[in-house]
């Protein structure tokens, strides 16, 4: 057939183009290492972090970041259940959540800040709302991908409740449930970066740990956290669940200040998001439209089209460092490659790199070697390339070899890398709204993507010009994941499994 | 569907109930007299310093003190603004755009040192500069870091002096690289470590750190002591007669420019403290506005 004949060589294609364009992204783009004593200053780093010290650690931190994740994932989950219902029927829900989820965590948390200051109501929304956003759109997926024969022998004139809690849930509960929990593991990443900019969650103390270079406490933060997430299928369970939930709203953090949140709402809605020709002069005067039109000016010409650019040169290039680590990665997980020894261990090390949030590990690195795009393409491509990578060694195990198939180097390049490649496009034309996503915050930590915009109008208090540049980001990444959904359509991988929760089809990809 | 309308006003009131156990968290507590400060140096110095003004202004106040730790200027800022906290130690500029948020607030008192405050121009040694009278304009082409977005002393006069020195140009165009560090401890450890060439930092933060042995004088020194400015400050809310009852901000005053035992002192690197006025900041606010940071 044609279709079969076309297709490899537009896996070529595509992966060429992207090749291209990371190659040519690399000429503007500034990776120099700043630091002259890099390797001195990464060795403190590590020496510190194997040697932990756990009487540094704030229990009280560990607490809070549960608490924050499970509340946030409940409330973010429970709005997602809702908002997937009429999900593929109504284009503005789909809008809306778009919306929602492209927003990062941190930038809510910057808003949100404006209103209910440094306290939990920040920390949980910053979680619930972009992942209401996710969780509607991939329940809905769920919900649409399950089989409909329960549904069709429901007797005519069962309700529509009963009909989806008893034909339709059991089916899907599973996946609901994997995909819920996972989220939880998100959330804790998420909770943990939070503290970056003030909650009172362990990134607080791990920002400051690394800050001031007591590299054991850091690391004592870091293993508690790793033993969290590792852990979490024996303290997450159906019946734990409530009692997390109820756990988690009496341990919140007692706020510290009371904030007046009515009049601060009310500001932050009518004044401090509001344009502020809008704000000063009067809607009817045209002298009033040419301001706005003088104020928008400069912040697109000198803010958004700079920042848009460093952004996407930065995940360009991250994206195609995590596909080159991806496939040099996935087989220490998968046991036809490492052994049956090595994939325990492989695992291991790809389960501890994706619980590493990028922000984190992006800041530890600008730290190390300097203010330039280097430390955030490493943090970018390491973390992806650690999910990507786990996923990838899972299907390598997964595909049906034959008996006489050949071993080592000659496996991997001849079968099972073309085999897996549809496969690892998806994944990757995933992950490039991720990254983009994430490109746009490592701004804050000082590289020049749209999130330097955003700190730096924060930091003058001009929160209008701070939601124009976040509108921005929106706009920047739903325009990525069009495109990415295009281009998955075009190769005929839109149907293959993307996410990291989902079961894998047996001998997909080939 | 009227099933689908009672599931989502199950959620509503799970949804209701949840907030309204977040509300009561923040609720169940007497409001204490709560303080911040922005992080301008060494975190454990922070601590050190506001954890002995606790004390001291509970003592002092004889109402409950606390203090909220903040990650950056902007935060302490907002925290001001939104009634979060009631008194906050600022920079000049970030006292200006505090009280320009909060009609009634004021200054209540300086450290006898901000009064004509000081940036230093620090480099790398490397560079093989002196110190000198004039500014360095030399440096042109190197990388410069500041200290915080909105410091007073690490960006906001040092910027203003960059742009005296080479006029009709940003910082960005005089310099080839230029950077934010956070806070003065870091841009002398940048600095020291070669990270950037040169940086600007708050004379009181690298007396302290220089005292303390963090600074290595084989790799960074003093190139350039900028013309004097008013800076830090004290700040309260307009409203605090009103919350602790009526002359609450004088009695605040007293405590804070009684603060004479140097334990408390020597954290801020200040000698004492003495009154000041929303005035004294005014050339702040011009100055703010010709780089563009104030409307």
């Amino acid at each position: 057939m044609l279709s079969a004949r076309l297709r490899p060589a537009s896996y070529t294609t595509v992966s060429l183009w992207f090749l291209a364009v990371a190659l040519a992204a690399l000429l503007p783009a500034d990776l120099h290492v700043t630091s002259l004593s890099p390797w001195a200053d990464l060795r403190r780093l590590l020496d510190g972090l194997v040697r932990p010290e756990f009487v540094a650690v704030e229990a009280w931190s560990v607490v809070y970041t549960v608490a924050f994740a499970v509340i946030g994932v409940t409330l973010g989950a429970g709005a997602g259940f809702l908002l997937a219902i009429p999900f593929a029927r109504f284009r503005s829900v789909r809008l809306v959540c778009a919306c929602l989820r492209a927003v990062h965590e941190l930038f809510w948390a910057l808003l949100l800040m404006q209103v209910f200051g440094l306290s939990a109501a920040t920390g949980i929304l910053a979680i619930a709302l972009p992942y209401a956003g996710i969780c509607a759109k991939v329940y809905s997926e769920i919900i649409e991908e399950a089989d409909l024969s329960a549904l069709r022998v429901v007797p005519y004139g069962t309700g529509a409740v009963s009909a989806f809690v008893y034909a339709r849930l059991p089916d899907v509960a599973a996946s609901l449930r994997h995909y819920t929990l996972y989220r939880l593991e998100c959330a804790m990443r998420s909770t943990l970066v939070l503290g970056f900019i003030g909650l009172p969650t362990m990134g607080f103390y791990l920002e400051s740990a690394f800050r001031q270079g007591r590299y054991g406490e850091a690391g004592a933060l870091l293993f508690v956290f790793y033993l969290l997430i590792g852990s979490r299928r024996l303290w997450v369970r159906a019946r734990t669940v409530p009692v997390l939930i109820v756990a988690s709203l009496l341990l919140l953090p007692k706020t510290v200040g009371s904030t007046e949140v009515w009049p601060s709402l009310v500001r932050f809605v009518t004044q401090q998001i509001v344009p502020s020709p809008l704000r000063q002069g009067a809607l009817l005067d045209p002298a009033t439209w040419s301001r706005l039109w003088a104020w928008t000016q400069p912040i697109v010409t000198q803010q958004i089209l700079p920042g848009a650019a460093q952004t996407l040169v930065l995940a360009q290039i991250a994206l195609v460092a995590t596909a080159i680590g991806a496939l040099v990665l996935f087989p220490l997980t998968s046991r036809r490659f490492a052994g049956r020894l090595g994939q325990p261990a492989g695992r291991v090390l790809l389960v501890v790199v994706r619980s590493t949030p990028e922000y984190m590990l992006a800041y530890v690195l600008l730290q190390n070697l300097g203010p330039s795009m280097l430390p955030a393409i490493l943090a970018l491509s390491i973390h992806n390339a650690g999910i990507v990578g786990y996923l990838m060694g899972r299907h390598a195990d997964g595909l049906p070899y034959r008996p006489d198939a050949p071993t080592g180097l000659n496996l991997y390049a001849y079968e099972t890398v073309p085999r897996l490649y549809g496969q690892f496009l998806a994944y990757l034309l995933y992950r490039w709204e991720l990254i983009l996503r994430e490109s746009a915050i490592f701004g804050i930590l000082g590289v020049a993507t749209l999130g330097f915009y955003v700190d730096a109008a924060i930091s003058e208090l001009r929160i209008d010009v701070a939601v124009v540049l976040i509108a921005a980001t929106v706009v920047l990444t739903l325009c990525v994941d069009a495109l990415s959904r295009a281009l998955r359509k075009a190769l005929r991988i839109d149907t293959l499994p993307m996410r990291l929760s989902q079961p894998m089809v047996k001998g997909a990809g080939g | 569907m009227s099933g689908w309308a009672r599931a989502i006003g199950v959620f509503a009131m799970l949804a209701t109930v949840v907030a309204g156990g977040a509300v009561q968290a923040q609720n169940s507590e007497r409001p204490a007299f709560v303080f911040t400060g922005i992080p301008d140096q060494d975190e454990a110095r922070l601590v050190e310093r506001y954890g002995r003004v606790a004390s001291y202004l509970q003592q002092k106040l004889g109402v409950p003190v606390r203090y909220l730790p903040v990650k950056n200027y902007s935060s302490a800022v907002t925290a001001f603004s939104n009634g979060e906290v009631q008194l906050a130690w600022f920079g000049g500029f970030t006292g200006v755009q505090a009280r320009r948020l909060v009609p009634g607030s004021q200054a209540l008192a300086q450290g006898a040192e901000d009064a004509a405050f000081r940036t230093y121009f620090i480099a790398n040694t490397r560079l093989g500069l002196v110190k000198a009278a004039d500014f360095p304009r030399g440096t042109a082409g190197r990388t410069f870091t500041f200290g915080a977005r909105s410091s007073t002393s690490g960006r906001l006069m040092p910027e203003y002096f960059i742009r005296q020195a080479f006029p009709d140009k940003t910082p960005d165009e005089v310099y080839a690289r230029i950077g934010y560090s956070g806070e003065h401890s870091r841009t002398i450890q940048l600095v020291q470590s070669g990270v950037f060439d040169l940086g600007a930092v708050d004379y009181t933060v690298w007396d302290l750190d220089t005292k303390a042995g963090r600074v290595d004088p084989e790799k960074v020194n003093v190139i350039w002591e900028s013309p004097p400015f008013a800076n830090n400050q004290w700040s309260v809310r307009g409203d605090v007669d009103h919350t602790w009852g009526k002359g609450f901000s004088d009695k605040l005053r007293q405590a804070l420019l009684g603060m004479s035992d140097p334990v408390l002192l020597a954290p801020f690197g200040r000698s004492k403290f003495v009154p000041v006025t929303n005035d004294a900041y005014a050339p702040l606010i011009a100055v703010g506005k010709t780089s563009g940071m104030l409307d």
